[in-house]
């Protein structure tokens, strides 16, 4: 099943399906070792439920809620 | 015979470069900036065996593209300054995603040797990596290393210059992008080899992959060599972009960076990396972080943070400061007592002394607030201050790392603008960075307090407590509200990603706290050494020039000696005698408190007569709608060169000599009984004063911090007006509603 990254709950796991934004931002996610492929984890969300925190080729990444989504998970 | 070679560290932020860049060069380094940019450019020197290597710390960057300042300055370093070597540091507890940088390095076909560090981490963590068959497999050496204790420098040098030493012609490494782009590039290439296009700096390879990647630098460069040629390759990527949208819903970009990352991966499958555990299972850093990212936890002890940082930057350094200050006091009573009265007295005790002593008071705070904010930046917490806070500032237009320097500002009533604005370094993103910077001088710092204890007590006696957290917040409402302005007008464009990194959390080393904090007060210092003290010299004058004119000067005297004549002669000569007054008569000391009203009225009339005084004057037709008179708008005036001079100057305008801030009683009984004074107007100078032009020392830090003056000028201008429409405003409301009016 294919979700939005901001629909994932904590601890879930994924593996990135697409992700659809260019420029700047597109290229920071990339730069970041986000690509499609690349197996994911939900690590939490700060207080305010916004940034969100994942776990990706062993390290821990934050993104702005707005910024997951342009990524398309693929989760069981 | 000794040689001289360049090398450059690159790699990842939090890989350690710093660190080993520290090993290296210990003491013996110098920061500047790169030409033109606010970015900072270490570098030292170290002498290995024959071998005199000059060390450049690049910026810490992800990626070779033109998006963000730091990787254009690391990318053309490496492009026309072509260092010897290039020592990638390479976190081999992250070795995939690390690796991208490498790629790209290997890509531009530079001389690259790879520090594999942080072992001791990966090794922890259960990973072992065949150090030399990834060495065999990328075609450079590969040298272990753990930064932290200097392990693996020897190799890492020996490797580095037997690379210098060989000075081989390198190939750049050629990856397969995918057919569609690698069928474009062919053509881009042999176009470009063609007209000598650009090739002279770059690979022609790399030229047609940068051109695939819509890298803007190279876009606009290859524009201005040869537009025609520019035009069709950028024709041709148009059309394979197009292609790909429609084939495979992707982007050239995304497409390339996909196949870097193939590749990466093809290399690490073929056995060179062993993981004893899963990859993402939860380390002890992952466990801190449940408690202090948890959603009720995390801001309380974020809260203990924070204000565990205000109290250990302001309280304990009250005593060094409390030592510079006594000093330069000292300094100054005793060219007080030993020069002659005169102008050259008065402007080295008024102008040089308190100038000079003023700015480096602020040095003990600038090395507490960098060597705290240091220890929460290595130690990887700051990370998580933004991550926990960034919702709440990004709807302002602000980041998440912009509270430390709202907080060091004055966010707790009494914190300092300058070491606040320098500690907005922290902040990556340029837009959000100058927001802040512009923003955090609205916070009280602890000059503007005296101002607000005096009119209180003046005025809100009642209510003291009640006002300074109205003081407080209104400081935080208007910083922000004014972020937000700024960032919908001057300062506009979309908020930069957030997408960063939170490092695992470690140990900082005393050694990088140290060079750390040494580097940014010695910079502050240098700055206070040449352009602060020929300002303070400029508004010492402004209050010194001209003096009064002969006339007056006659009149004061005479007034004085018929004073003198006013008691028998015994009376005036006990007072030449006698310099302690309690020892005097009841009569001598009634002269002398009757001499000393004068002089103090002779202070007034000079300073009115002076050039500040006439600017004050002058600007009473406007003030007036602030109710502010000149004797407001001098101390106003002087409270540019710093806060606390507004006190001490409404004093000597009020005729009561020189006020000591902290004792401001018999200057707030006299406000409070001028008919002229109302409730109402004290609150519009409280407003003023929360909001107007930094003190010049901020300004300089402002514009310095921005990369030009045009910034520095920008706060003084727009804060004063700003600040003057929010007086006007609550004076003329306040006075049609009649609230506030005695």
């Amino acid at each position: 099943m294919r979700i939005n990254m901001r629909k994932m709950e904590d601890n879930q796991e994924g593996t990135i399906a697409t992700i659809k934004v260019a420029g700047e931002l597109g290229r920071r996610i990339r730069d970041m070792g986000l690509v499609p492929g690349t197996e994911i984890r939900i690590q939490g969300r700060a207080p305010l439920y916004d940034p969100v925190a994942l776990r990706v080729r062993g390290a821990t990444l934050t993104l702005r809620n707005n910024e997951a989504d342009y990524i398309e998970v693929e989760v069981q | 015979m000794i040689r001289r070679a360049t090398v450059a560290l690159a790699g990842n932020p939090n890989s350690g470069k710093t660190t080993l860049f520290n090993e290296l060069t210990g003491a013996r380094q110098h920061v500047g900036n790169y030409p033109g940019v606010t970015v900072e450019k270490k570098e030292g020197t170290y002498l290995y065996k024959d071998f005199q290597l000059h060390i450049i710390d690049l910026p810490g960057t992800y990626s070779l593209t033109a998006y963000s300042l730091e990787e254009v300055v690391a990318r053309d370093f490496l492009v026309n300054q072509k260092p010897e070597v290039v020592i990638n540091i390479v976190d081999a507890s992250n070795l995939e995603r690390n690796l991208y940088l490498a790629v790209q390095f290997l890509e531009l076909g530079i001389p690259v040797c790879i520090a594999l560090n942080m072992m001791d981490v990966a090794q922890k963590r259960g990973i072992k990596i065949d150090v030399e068959k990834l060495s065999a497999l990328l075609g450079v050496p590969v040298v272990p290393t753990i930064a932290r204790t200097g392990k693996g420098k020897r190799d890492l040098l020996d490797s580095a210059t037997r690379i210098v030493r060989d000075n081989e012609k390198l190939v750049p490494l050629t990856i397969s992008y995918g057919d569609d782009v690698d069928r474009a590039m062919v053509d881009m290439e042999k176009e470009i080899e063609a007209h000598a296009f650009m090739n002279d700096t770059y690979p022609v390879r790399w030229i047609a992959l940068k051109y695939m990647e819509n890298d803007e630098q190279i876009l606009s460069k290859g524009r201005e060599v040869n537009p025609e040629l520019a035009a069709r390759l950028e024709d041709t990527v148009k059309k394979v972009s197009n292609h790909l949208q429609d084939t495979l819903d992707t982007y050239p970009e995304a497409m390339i960076a996909d196949q870097r990352y193939g590749y990466i991966k093809s290399i690490l499958k073929q056995g060179i990396v062993y993981q004893k555990y899963d990859q993402n299972r939860l380390y002890t850093s992952d466990r801190i972080d449940k408690v202090v990212t948890n959603r009720f936890l995390g801001p309380l002890i974020m809260l203990a943070v924070i204000a565990g940082l205000y109290h250990f930057v302001f309280t304990y350094s009250e005593v060094p400061v409390g030592w510079l200050e006594s000093f330069f006091g000292w300094l100054g009573d005793g060219l007080n007592r030993i020069l002659p009265d005169g102008l050259l007295k008065s402007l080295i005790v008024s102008g040089i002394i308190d100038g000079v002593g003023g700015v480096l008071g602020f040095v003990p705070l600038i090395m507490f607030m960098f060597f705290g904010i240091a220890i929460l930046e290595d130690s990887g917490y700051l990370a998580r201050v933004a991550f926990m806070l960034d919702r709440v500032f990004r709807t302002f237009g602000l980041h998440g790392s912009s509270v430390m320097a709202f907080i060091v500002s004055g966010g707790i009533a009494g914190g300092c603008a300058v070491p606040g604005v320098m500690a907005t370094r922290t902040l990556k993103s340029p837009r959000e960075r100058l927001a802040t910077l512009l923003t955090v001088p609205f916070m009280n710092c602890g000059a503007k307090l005296p101002i607000f204890a005096l009119l209180i007590a003046a005025f809100f006696a009642k209510h003291e407590a009640m006002i300074m957290f109205m003081i407080t917040l209104g400081a935080w409402a208007g910083a922000l509200l004014v972020a937000k302005l700024l960032r919908m007008t001057v300062v506009k464009g979309a908020s930069t990603p957030f997408v960063m990194e939170l490092p695992p959390y470690r140990m900082p080393t005393f050694k990088g706290l140290f060079i750390h904090t040494w580097e940014r007060t010695w910079q502050y210092i240098r700055k206070a050494a040449t352009i602060i003290l020929s300002l303070s010299i400029i508004l010492w004058a402004m209050m010194t020039f001209p003096g009064l004119p002969q006339k007056s000067l006659q009149e004061f005297e005479n007034q004085r000696l018929s004073i003198l004549n006013s008691v028998p002669a015994a009376v005036a000569h006990e007072l030449k005698i006698v310099a302690n007054r309690s020892e005097l008569s009841a009569e001598a000391r009634a002269l002398k408190d009757q001499i000393k009203r004068l002089d103090y009225r002779k202070a007034e009339t000079a300073l009115r007569h002076s050039i500040a005084g006439r600017m004050g004057t002058a600007l009473e037709t406007i003030s007036r709608w602030a109710g502010f008179d000149w004797r407001t708008n001098i101390a106003l005036i002087g409270g540019f060169a710093a806060k606390e001079v507004v006190v001490s100057t409404l004093g000597t305008a009020y005729s009561l000599g020189e006020v000591d801030p902290e004792e401001s009683g018999s200057l707030s009984d006299t406000l409070a009984k001028d008919p002229n004074w109302t409730p109402l107007m004290a609150l519009g100078l409280i407003v003023f004063t929360m909001f107007y032009s930094p003190c010049f020392v901020a300004v300089i830090c402002i514009a310095r911090e921005s990369g030009t003056w045009r910034w520095g000028a920008f706060a003084m201008i727009f804060n004063t007006v700003l600040a003057f429409v929010l007086a006007v405003l609550i004076l003329q409301i306040g006075t049609a509603l009649g609230i506030l009016v005695k």
